[in-house]
């Protein structure tokens, strides 16, 4: 052979090499790593994929993967970005908003989106014979809801009345298919709904023609597929995540985190305090079939307040929770960090005080049982919700800590539906302990909970007008957040609802636990955060890393 | 004197006639099981109760709906009644928890509890087999302590830690299901076939030379076998209780994790239907271990 | 030689038991604790000085929780397990005696009350009690009502049992005898159905003993701070950390160990015959 050709066979070969090489190296890793299927539990049955009707924790993960929303809250940063829609416009008087929409953009079965499906999407919310918390809350005011087509691209939603806060609700509302056949099956988001066996999980595979692409122009969502498997018991969740059978468990219970960061510290995360909180309350409806020396303690503030001084929060964080808690303030969590009142401070331990409070409204301890003015023994039921393990022990140091002021508690734990027919249908109860998962950071969220004629106003629900000068002043301050659009009056009428809460300690606040999450180590790109999905929340984004996962 | 031919009736007349009465039965039984389970549902605090309704996204015309939709099962009787001319065309109603029609639920978990259920007590009469025979073959005290402690230690713990155990060594539900079962079957078990070991024929077997294990093959267990053979019929009835729990823990796609969510939920439709199913397989169940004692049974001459 | 085995065996059996009941009696000054004193420095603590068996979630002592849940349990399981036991002879064992129509009705209403959902039942007693009802009456009626259904299982195999004996031979023989009615039912027939009884009874109490924890998640049952042996095995249930706590698994064993006492005590000669 000539040394041509010799010289040839070698430079070919070591241009495959180098090609070879640069590939691997210039691709950005996620493309090289990209594939795979990532599994994870729900807890429960979802009940229903129509993205309009969705309530309940399993449903909203299915319709956070597989839905298109026209703007989206980043969970971590809490800013608005857009998504669907390139831009929008809020008009002045805070009825219109207009969006300017992306283009090119299809269905994962191919059917073109446009303004139309925008349009079809509303007008189904707003139905009134739909009934879900999506579509409640954009019904401000009576009236329709009208849509504008302006062009192709382009749309305008008018409301009768003014809505505070309109574009952030954009966020839960997944726009459906006007003209495909599949109607809630053909879906905007990075992952559409291959497979559902009822009972046992639910697989989700890639959008094909999901529009987003990443920064290098490839595009996303890195998995192939998600597989949700349907799991309630924790204790199973935990060995198959140990096990190396799950990826991530998104919410984490304190018992299980501490153990995990004790064996394999890198795949427990504490993202801070959450969202959520604990409370109590005290039934004061006045038509409640409860003795009445017992409803003028719970109406009275001062009683109230002493409760609260009489709870030692910090032991609740530190026990119950092993640290991974904080006492809480009030309706709002420090981690909305707009919202929160940061005048305000969480009620500390005091139970002298508590007792002086108490002795002041004529109440006195006799062979250490506390007896109000009327000679009755303080003796109280506190009714919760059975299956919640936290929720249990602090209802057992609550007994506890009020049990030194001599005040008899009994700790009732009840089947859920029997517990809403008490506190919401018949109001036979005395105390209630619940806990609130706030996935809203917009105080309007939390407007069935204020008003005194709404359903949700847990300590006396449906007034025909409010009972207390408070709580009319609470009424005030609410509509009048829900009514202007500027940010810092709402700010300001929020932060006086806070403190009048604080004061008349309608609800006694416990605490806010902390967004605990486990994510695996195969998992790359996962930034666990405290809104809801606290760990897939960039789902598009996340990639498995394969050996590490062929190594298990 | 002979009775006229048309009087006589033939054998086979007899049996269907047998049949048809305790098919009768049955039925009968199941329709009421079903009404009575309404009852006991309806009766039930909460009944009208949904969680949806602490949700306050929801406004209160959304609550009211939702009230509403349950208006029609306050009448127990005329709701069972709906249920009965819907039953007859093969319509059984539809789950308000899942949203779905309740034949269709029945049909896919079905398959999926018969197969643990039946996995697990087959496997949970061998083991009380087991430990019943050897006790009975070797008698020494020690074996006799050795199946009352091992019985006895898997009474004592709770279901969610058998079905937790169960997961772990990759036996999900059939063996969670047959460690709650076999202890009960052991004990009544032994203490029917020490029973019938006290009965003089056995002595007599002894005294001839007769091996332990003619002994218990051919004098003890046919003396206990009616009561071993009712005891049968019964533990398909505990199986399935025992599948309830058991199925929910392990996240087994069955009748026992649907009447599970049936109960937190209060859905009448599935209920009532999962009731009539309970109640078929029980009264099938024991009926067939009757007519097999019955049959069995040694003939007089 | 195998008689005083067993002889042997059934007094370490008695012992047990009477020394299970005379530490639980003497709780007061064995664990002056008490079982609702939360020791919050120290919540899920290992075995020491003063936590002979450490603490639980909530930092209560646990041995004191122990004995003061063996008398609850100890007490009334058994009570409820007789209540059950006494109402499957009277169904099961009459209905196989009397036979016939009696028979078929025991059965057809045994068979169903097997099958039908009594928890809204119990959903429903705990809406009529008050929600202050004091813990001693909430596990009385809790107990009670455990009994009250506990019987079914047992009374079909009784019904089987008492109906073979109706056409035996001893039957025969003393009605002939000029014995009638209750006399003979009591005096031969019940005596015969005690394998199924004693079975029913010593099976019925760790039953019961769980049931009545796992009714916690109705309201019923022992309300807190009071524990009682149900609430102690429900702390088995995360049982993927029990190899680093064994003593978590003291209540399991102790509960045993009574079983296998009770057993010994219940079972005679026919045992090793």
């Amino acid at each position: 052979m000539s040394t041509n050709m010799i010289g040839r066979r070698a430079f070919l070969r070591f241009l495959f090499c180098f090609a070879l090489v640069s590939l691997t190296l210039t691709s950005g890793s996620a493309f090289s790593q990209s594939g795979g299927e990532l599994r994870f539990c729900l807890r429960s049955e979802p009940k229903t994929f129509d993205p309009l009707l969705v309530d309940d924790d399993s449903s909203l993960s299915i319709r956070y993967l597989t839905g298109g929303v026209l703007v989206r809250a980043n969970r971590k940063t809490q800013d608005l970005e857009p998504e669907l829609a390139e831009s929008w416009r809020v008009s002045k008087d805070g009825k219109q908003i207009t969006f300017k929409l992306r283009r090119g953009i299809t269905f994962s079965d191919g059917s073109p989106f446009s303004s139309e499906d925008v349009a079809f999407t509303m007008q189904r919310l707003m139905d009134p014979a739909l009934h879900s918390s999506t579509g409640d809350a954009f019904r401000s005011g009576s009236g329709a809801v009208s849509t504008k087509i302006i062009a192709a691209d382009q749309i305008a939603i008018i409301f009768p009345a003014p809505l505070a806060g309109l574009e952030r609700l954009f966020d839960q509302v997944a726009i459906m298919s006007g003209r495909s056949p599949k109607k809630e099956a053909a879906v905007l988001g990075p992952f559409r709904v291959a497979e559902y066996k009822a009972g046992s999980s639910v697989l989700l595979r890639r959008n094909p023609n999901y529009w987003k692409k990443d920064s290098q122009g490839h595009r996303l969502p890195y998995l192939d597929s998600i597989r949700l498997d349907i799991q309630s018991n924790r204790d199973v969740e935990m060995l198959r995540f140990k096990r190396g059978e799950l990826d991530l468990i998104n919410v984490l219970d304190s018992d299980y985190f501490d153990r995990l960061a004790a064996s394999s510290p890198g795949l427990a995360h504490d993202a801070g305090a959450s969202l959520d909180s604990d409370f109590m309350w005290f039934n004061q409806v006045a038509s409640a079939p409860i003795p009445e020396y017992k409803r003028a303690w719970f109406r009275s503030a001062n009683f109230r307040r002493a409760i609260s001084q009489a709870i030692n929060r910090e032991d609740l964080s530190r026990v119950v929770f092993n640290g991974h808690a904080q006492p809480a303030v009030g309706p709002v969590s420090p981690a909305n960090k707009f919202w929160f009142n940061s005048k305000l401070k969480a009620e500390p331990y005091r139970p002298d005080a508590a007792l002086k409070r108490l002795q002041a409204d004529g109440f006195y301890v006799q062979n250490g049982a506390l007896f109000d003015k009327g000679g009755n023994a303080v003796e109280f039921s506190i009714v919760t919700n059975a299956g919640n393990k936290p929720r249990e022990r602090m209802a057992v140091m609550v007994q506890e800590d009020l049990g030194k002021l001599g005040i008899k508690v009994n700790v009732v734990t009840l089947d859920f539906p029997s517990l809403i027919e008490r506190i919401s249908q018949k109001f036979n109860y005395e105390a209630a302990m619940l806990g609130f998962r706030n996935v809203d950071l917009d105080p309007n969220g939390q407007m069935n909970i204020w008003l005194s004629s709404a359903e949700n106003h847990a300590w006396n629900p449906q007034q025909k007008s409010p009972e207390t000068t408070w709580e009319a002043e609470v009424d005030r301050l609410m509509r009048a957040q829900a009514s202007t659009a500027d940010p810092k009056k709402r700010k300001e009428s929020f932060d006086r609802v806070q403190e009048i809460a604080a004061e008349e300690a309608p609800f006694i606040y416990l605490v806010n636990q902390n967004a605990l999450s486990a994510v695996s180590s195969a998992v790359e790109g996962a930034n666990p955060g405290i809104l809801s999905p606290q760990t897939f929340w960039n789902a598009e984004r996340l990639t498995l890393n394969a050996s590490t996962r062929a190594s298990r | 004197m002979a009775l006229p031919k048309m009087l006589r009736k033939p054998l086979s007349w007899k049996i269907a006639l047998l049949l048809a009465r305790k098919l009768g039965a049955i039925a009968a039984l199941v329709l009421l099981g079903g009404l009575l389970s309404a009852t006991l549902v309806r009766l039930a605090p909460g009944f009208d109760a949904d969680e949806r309704e602490l949700d306050p996204g929801l406004n209160a015309e959304s609550v009211r709906a939702l009230r509403q939709s349950r208006a029609g099962e306050h009448n127990i009787l005329s709701f069972y009644a709906g249920y009965l001319r819907g039953a007859i065309h093969g319509d059984l109603g539809t789950s308000h928890a899942l949203g779905q029609p309740v034949q269709t639920l029945l049909r896919e978990r079905w398959p999926v509890t018969m197969r643990v259920v039946g996995v697990g007590l087959l496997l949970a009469w061998m083991l009380a087999s087991i430990l019943a025979f050897t006790a009975c073959l070797w008698r020494r005290p020690a074996y006799e302590i050795l199946g009352t402690t091992v019985s006895g230690a898997f009474l004592c713990i709770p279901a969610a830690v058998l079905a937790l155990l169960s997961v772990i060594l990759n036996a999900p539900g059939y063996l969670a299901i047959a460690l709650i079962v076999f202890p009960k079957i052991y004990r009544y078990s032994r203490n029917l076939l020490a029973k019938a070991y006290t009965l003089p024929h056995i002595t007599a077997a002894r005294a001839r030379g007769l091996g332990e294990v003619r002994i218990l093959a051919w004098h003890v267990l046919p003396v206990a076998g009616p009561q071993m053979i009712a005891l049968a019929g019964i533990t398909v009835s505990i199986a399935l209780g025992a599948s309830i729990p058991v199925e929910a823990l392990c996240g087994l796609p069955g009748i026992g994790q649907l009447a599970w969510q049936a109960a937190l939920s209060r859905d009448l439709p599935l209920l009532v239907n999962l009731t009539a199913l309970v109640t078929l397989v029980t009264l099938l169940a024991n009926s067939g271990a009757d007519v097999m004692i019955y049959m069995l049974r040694p003939r007089e001459a | 030689m195998q008689h005083e085995r067993m002889n042997a065996a059934r007094k370490l059996a008695c012992v047990a038991v009477v020394a299970v009941c005379a530490v639980s009696l003497g709780a007061n000054w064995l664990a002056p604790a008490g079982y609702s004193k939360q020791f919050r420095e120290a919540p899920s603590a290992p075995p020491s000085h003063q936590h002979l068996l450490g603490t639980d979630e909530v930092g209560r002592d646990r041995f004191a929780r122990v004995l003061y849940g063996t008398r609850i349990s100890l007490l009334l399981a058994p009570a409820a397990a007789l209540v059950s036991t006494v109402l499957a002879a009277l169904v099961g064992g009459l209905a196989g005696y009397l036979g016939g129509i009696w028979l078929r009705l025991a059965r057809g209403f045994t068979d169903l009350f097997l099958s039908l959902p009594w928890l809204f039942l119990l959903i429903t007693v705990r809406a009529l009690l008050p929600l202050n009802v004091s813990p001693l009456v909430s596990v009385l009626i809790t107990f009670l009502i455990l009994g009250l259904l506990g019987w079914a299982a047992s009374a079909r195999v009784l019904s089987t049992s008492a109906d073979a004996m109706r056409n035996s031979d001893f039957v025969l023989q003393a009605r002939a005898s000029g014995l009638h009615g209750p006399r003979l039912f009591l005096v031969h027939v019940l005596p015969n159905l005690k394998p199924v009884l004693y079975a029913q009874f010593w099976i019925s109490i760790p039953v019961f003993i769980l049931s009545e924890a796992n009714l916690g998640i109705l309201g019923l049952g022992v309300a807190e701070p009071l524990p009682s042996w149900g609430s102690l095995l429900r702390e088995l249930e995360g049982l993927i950390s029990f190899r680093e706590e064994p003593w978590r698994l003291v209540p399991l064993l102790l509960l045993i160990v009574v079983m296998t006492s009770f057993q010994m005590l219940l079972s005679n000669e026919e045992v090793t015959a």
